[in-house]
């Protein structure tokens, strides 16, 4: 079948529950409003935004092997541009979609020029500060509300397309955006570009030998992510009405690598799930107590210890026992 | 005779205060197979590294084809036709055996940046590569997860791997190495298949090998050439003996 | 800018700059001896000025609050690597990021459970509460203090590692660690002695420093991210690279702060001066690191290889 990129029985494990996975999702505004409790869908839009994040995160991180502790910057971006264009009057969502993308390349792309020259150990303490440096940026942008951040009076307006003003119009808006992002994961993955990601992962002194120009594509797959990442910074934006430079504080980066790492890296679908599990794991702690970080502290210790293939990456393991890393 | 398709001139290379490659002048002319021994450390795989721009020589040139590769990085200098194998295996664990070399052919088939048509589906990519994958005796292992492959095998898989490129001169650094008998009679016959239709540059430890397949041998001793000639000449060469079995030897 | 002003803000810079050279030198070792990613180092610090507070509460004597601190840092940095961070070594730097973020969270929130959110405040002792008089001018005498005491651990370390047989494995160690365990060196003597080298010289920064800061929960974050600016700048695995860095980057960013503003109003219209010239002061020493690294990605003064 031409729209899937691998050979997948439609009754198998994977399909069905990724379907009903989306299913699921589809249905929360509805079951939300049924029930009275809009509290689910402002809920679930937070882990659509950061499964967005997360999964451009995994791109480079899970695929391309690249830690990057800078992302979080990029959610700034796109939120910054939406509040920023707010505050002077525009407002049409389209024009904050398109600048949130040109600035999000333009960011990725010279940050990405000078980090990819390094590797290892460098490259994820340079991504880490010069995503700080955003952080004091914003910090000191006291026109635009500096620490105590920015109020973005109105949603952007997409005009006579569909609308965001109300939650469920965001939602579907964040929905969408989540599903067509995992489907092109998985073409990209299974395509050309993805496959020589992973290659540089495994093994990068062998690519350069057989004849790749690896740079141009880590710097490439790295301006991509940081595009997808602004696009949810936009979505955050908009979720909370409200830009903040606390979006682009470091461990904003770091809680985007626990979802990626604890959905299962390196597969299409552990962004979300790990999304979905890290954002209820803090909403239910930080409803035990309001010092529910020194649980998460050492619990983020025990994921780091023991995910190995993380909690999608462990259903995909039980689903095809024995067969290889297999990458959805 | 030919203008050589590969040489260096002077070719210096130092480790800290070891010197690996001391002037080395060394020549390979089109459709010969040309084989590199010596002592351990004589500093042959460092000869490759910097054949392919792995590394980068203190001193001296690079030329092939008539065209200065000194300061080449390696991807230019694949594409332009070396090819290379590992004396380490070094293939793509996680990767099937036919994505290994399918990989190796996608270097080759212009740009990586298709965001949406599955690469196993890409005729372009799976035919050379199965081809290959034939072509050094590996088809039943095509499916295979190259990590699960036994030693043997994964040599046949790096050779695959640098023939799928149809190169103009392959650098094969030991692809015998750490081989048992009969792996090596199938590698031996493979590389006899390759003789005459590539340039083969051929690192090896196996005597009957070299003298079996080379056309012409050097022989490398603290990263200078001390010999290069015929095998007949190499075999009789007072020098060679000297180097390899000592001062009593030499004078036998 | 008058000549008093300008030196009070260098020897400022001189000041920060000895802080960050503390926790830079201890994190530049870990991160090129012994390949691990530990961001839990300004934690350490953290801990080291709590410590030092609350032992000057209650003793009132700074010695002592220095004493416990640094003691203090070391047995828990000794104690969190035998426990914790043990298990990472062998693992990559993913997990090492992962698991170390999760310990700085840890820290963070258990200082705020026993100490509170709001900032404590620590008096300099009562002997260096004056001031001195420095090339011309009136400098507060703690500062000068901490100037050098830093110089003077700087001393003592080049000391350690150059001329020492300990000092030696260490460089060795920068430039080739596989090389040195292969030679037979105890390597799990090695890691810890330097962890805990690195930890105690955290607890020391964090003692010096409280007196200077405000001594709150979070407040290793920032100083790591400037550390790590200075260790990528000097060269990872390079404490000579961790001085120079470090020195660069305090004069860069105290003098920075209060003369880039007044540069930019020299040049630019008021208001966009105001606007920009704190923001650029922010970032320089990150636009500085970029320079650095687009020119010279090793560092400037790398561990020889």
């Amino acid at each position: 079948m031409l729209l899937l990129p691998e050979a997948l029985s439609l009754r198998s494990p994977r399909v069905i529950a990724g379907a009903l996975f989306l299913l699921l999702l589809a249905s929360v505004p509805l079951v939300s409003e049924a029930i009275g409790e809009s509290y689910y869908v402002t809920l679930v839009t937070r882990i659509l935004i950061f499964g967005l994040a997360a999964a451009s995160l995994n791109l480079v991180l899970g695929y391309g092997g690249l830690v990057s502790f800078g992302h979080a910057l990029y959610l700034g971006i796109g939120a910054y541009t939406v509040g920023i264009l707010s505050f002077h009057g525009i407002s049409n969502g389209w024009i904050h979609l398109v600048v949130t993308i040109l600035l999000s390349a333009l960011v990725s792309l010279l940050t990405g020029l000078v980090c990819m020259r390094t590797s290892g150990i460098a490259f994820i303490m340079i991504t880490l500060a010069f995503a700080q440096m955003f952080y004091f940026l914003g910090v000191s942008l006291k026109q635009y509300g500096g620490d105590d951040g920015l109020n973005i009076a109105q949603r952007s307006d997409f005009g006579p397309l569909f609308s965001i003003q109300t939650n469920t119009g965001l939602y579907y808006l964040a929905f969408g955006l989540v599903a067509t992002t995992l489907y092109l994961s998985w073409r990209f993955v299974h395509a050309r570009f993805g496959r020589l990601l992973r290659g540089t992962n495994s093994n990068v002194r062998r690519m350069r030998v057989l004849g790749f120009p690896v740079l141009r594509y880590q710097v490439a797959a790295y301006v991509i992510s940081g595009c997808l990442c602004g696009v949810a910074g936009l979505l955050l934006g908009n979720f909370a009405k409200f830009a903040s430079p606390a979006y682009m504080y470091w461990t904003v980066s770091g809680d985007l690598i626990v979802m990626v790492i604890l959905g299962g890296i390196a597969t299409v679908m552990g962004p979300l799930v790990g999304a979905a599990a890290y954002v209820i794991l803090e909403t239910v702690l930080s409803g035990y107590t309001q010092h529910w970080m020194v649980i998460l502290g050492p619990i983020i210790v025990l994921i780091a210890l023991m995910a190995n293939r993380g909690l999608y990456g462990l259903f995909l393991a039980w689903e095809a026992p024995g067969s290889r890393n297999s990458v959805s | 005779m030919s203008a050589p398709i590969l040489s260096t001139r002077g070719l210096t290379k130092r480790f800290g205060g070891l010197l690996v490659s001391d002037c080395l002048d060394f020549d390979v002319i089109t459709g010969e197979v040309h084989a590199v021994i010596g002592p351990n450390g004589a500093g042959k795989t460092t000869l490759i590294n910097q054949l392919i721009g792995e590394l980068v020589p203190d001193g001296g040139r690079i030329e092939f084809e008539g065209r200065d590769i000194t300061e080449l990085p390696s991807y230019r200098r694949a594409l332009l036709g070396l090819s290379r194998s590992y004396q380490i295996t070094s293939v793509f664990p996680d990767l099937t055996a036919l994505e290994n070399v399918s990989l190796a052919a996608q270097a080759h088939d212009g740009h990586s940046f298709g965001f949406w048509q599955p690469v196993s589906r890409e005729e372009r990519l799976t035919r050379p590569a199965l081809a290959a994958l034939e072509e050094v005796g590996l088809s039943t292992k095509n499916h295979a997860c190259a990590a699960e492959l036994a030693h043997g095998e994964h040599r046949q898989l790096e050779l695959a791997m640098a023939l799928v490129s149809r190169p103009k001169i392959l650098l094969l650094d030991e692809p015998m190495a750490g081989m048992g008998r009969m792996e090596s009679e199938s590698m031996i016959k493979l590389l006899g298949s390759l003789k005459r239709r590539y340039t083969i540059v051929l690192v090896e430890h196996d005597m009957d090998v070299v003298f079996a397949l080379a056309d012409r041998i050097s022989v490398l001793v603290y990263g200078k050439t001390i010999a290069c000639g015929p095998p007949s000449a190499i075999r009789a060469s007072i020098e060679v003996k000297r180097a390899y079995l000592g001062e009593r030897y030499a004078s036998n | 800018m008058t000549w008093d002003l300008l030196v009070i803000q260098a020897l400022n810079g001189l000041q920060y700059g000895v802080l960050l050279f503390l926790l830079a030198a201890g994190l530049t070792l870990v991160l090129g001896v012994m390949n691990f990613v530990n961001l839990a180092h300004g934690s350490l610090y953290m801990l080291g000025a709590y410590i030092a507070a609350a032992a000057f509460a209650g003793t009132n004597s700074f010695v002592l609050a220095g004493l416990a601190a640094v003691l203090g840092t070391l047995l828990i940095g000794l104690i969190v690597e035998r426990t914790t961070l043990r298990t990472f070594y062998a693992r990559g730097h993913l997990d090492q990021v992962l698991a170390t973020f999760g310990l700085i969270l840890f820290f963070n929130e258990t200082v705020r459970i026993i100490w509170g959110s709001s900032p404590v405040y620590m008096r300099p002792p009562d002997a260096f509460s004056g001031t001195i008089d420095l090339l011309g001018s009136s400098y507060p005498s703690y500062r000068f203090l901490v100037i050098v005491v830093g110089l003077m651990v700087g001393g003592g370390l080049y000391l350690l590692i150059h001329h020492t047989r300990v000092g030696m494995l260490i460089r060795a160690g920068a430039t080739n660690a596989r090389m040195v365990s292969v030679l037979g060196v105890n390597i799990r003597f090695l890691n810890t002695l330097l962890f805990g080298l690195g930890a105690a010289m955290a607890g020391l920064s964090g003692v010096m420093a409280a007196p200077l800061f405000a001594v709150q929960p979070g407040m290793g974050d920032n100083v790591l991210i400037a550390v790590i600016v200075v260790i990528v700048i000097g060269g990872i695995g390079s404490v000579r690279g961790a001085f120079y860095g470090a020195l660069i980057v305090g004069v860069v960013d105290t003098v920075g702060r209060i003369y880039l503003p007044l540069l930019l109003r020299q040049v630019a219209e008021r208001t966009i001066a105001d606007a920009a010239g704190p923001a650029l002061a922010s970032m320089l020493i990150y636009l500085f690191m970029a320079v650095v690294l687009a020119v010279r990605p090793q560092g400037l003064f790398p561990a020889r290889r």
